[in-house]
């Protein structure tokens, strides 16, 4: 297998890879948040539109950890440094 | 072409059983719309981009050329939700009445305005009016601009890192002028040192990462729903991306929100020493 392949073919991988395990934790986070705001609503309806308010930052915020992952899967697919380098390296030894 | 006819008969459908169902003559014109443009941007990014991913970078997408500048798609489309902006408001403020009989417009900005305010007043505990320039702004032309991404041919201006690391950038030099203005600046650098010297690099770390946050937050979520639709535009063109555009104008709308609030929480971290009372309760 050449450099490229190598590079192209675990590129997908570790793109594919970074989003599945980059997703579980940020998951767990939000149903947690989400469960908690649900049962903070439960006893208190009073106090629900101060619970929701709240619940959207810190879902945000949670959520904020899955967008990396995300940003580095889009940068590995689309923006690739090392895919670059590797095809002008091949140009170069085709030269 | 089948489907397409389909499509047609299911939109109908929808726009009648609305019409039917909200009872007021702007809530319909606002539903139809609604429905024809994401059903109209659906057909259109269906037909055109058949097969391939539509992600060209908005930064150095050529639109314009005026002379020896060529304007990328970022800033062009930051002009037209500036122009949007502006020429709204310049609508409604231009003929303000107190009178019982208000229009529709000056209700809805007033609406708005005053939705903005509260939030201020609610999570800094200042005067509103002293954040409300920069955090409105910043409320107004992110949710704008994910709004409008229903109209065909639009894309979103925060989709592209540039915007969102210069929107994150004015928050982080508003922070230290808004705080200084509060406590001074001995009272603003206490912040650094805030429960002991030791944190001070964990505290300067947690300026430059929140601000990284900001920006990263707003752009992927803008691009993953970009890239959500037109993945769907790849299987199935017409019609089953509706849904997921639908719940792209939740996103955007909660992300302007959740935007405006944070930086407000990062630009009120140091609060001025007497709280603000408010005797007009003018909100």
């Amino acid at each position: 297998m050449d450099t490229v392949t190598l590079i192209g073919a675990l590129s997908v991988l570790a793109a594919g890879l970074c989003v599945a395990i980059g997703g579980i934790g940020p998951a767990l986070g939000e149903g947690n948040v989400a469960a908690n705001a649900l049962r903070a609503m439960a006893q208190q309806p009073d106090e629900a539109g101060n619970i929701t308010k709240t619940m959207y930052i810190a879902m945000a915020m949670v959520e904020s950890t899955a967008i990396y992952a995300f940003v580095v899967t889009m940068m590995i697919m689309y923006a690739n440094p090392f895919w670059n380098y590797a095809v002008q390296v091949a140009e170069k030894a085709a030269q | 072409m089948t489907a397409i006819i389909l499509s047609v008969m299911i939109v109908l459908a929808l726009g009648i059983g609305t019409c039917l169902w909200v009872k007021n003559t702007i809530g319909r014109c606002l539903l139809i719309f609604l429905i024809l443009s994401t059903w109209w941007s659906s057909v259109i990014i269906g037909t055109e981009s058949s097969g391939g991913l539509d992600l060209e970078n908005l930064d150095t997408m050529p639109i314009l050329t005026i002379g020896p500048v060529t304007v990328g798609g970022t800033v062009f489309y930051s002009w037209i939700v500036m122009a949007v902006l502006t020429v709204l408001s310049w609508l409604v403020t231009r003929r303000l009445k107190t009178t019982l009989h208000v229009s529709y417009l000056q209700t809805a900005m007033e609406m708005v305005v005053m939705a903005i305010r509260s939030q201020i007043k609610a999570v800094s505990g200042d005067n509103p009016a002293r954040y409300m320039p920069i955090m409105g702004t910043f409320f107004l032309f992110i949710g704008l601009s994910n709004l409008m991404t229903v109209i065909p041919w639009f894309r979103a201006p925060t989709a592209s890192l540039s915007t969102t690391v210069a929107f994150s950038l004015c928050v982080f030099c508003a922070m230290p002028i808004y705080g200084i203005r509060n406590a001074g600046v001995i009272g603003y650098l206490k912040k650094y040192i805030d429960p002991t010297p030791v944190m001070l690099p964990l505290n300067i770390l947690s300026d430059f990462s929140s601000m990284f946050s900001l920006a990263f937050r707003l752009y992927g979520n803008m691009l993953s729903g970009a890239i959500i639709t037109s993945i769907l535009m790849m299987f199935v063109p017409v019609l089953v991306p509706l849904p997921m555009q639908i719940l792209g104008l939740v996103t955007g709308t909660i992300q302007a929100y959740v935007f405006a609030l944070l930086a407000i929480v990062y630009v009120s971290s140091v609060s001025p020493k007497q709280p603000f009372e408010d005797h007009l309760n003018f909100y």
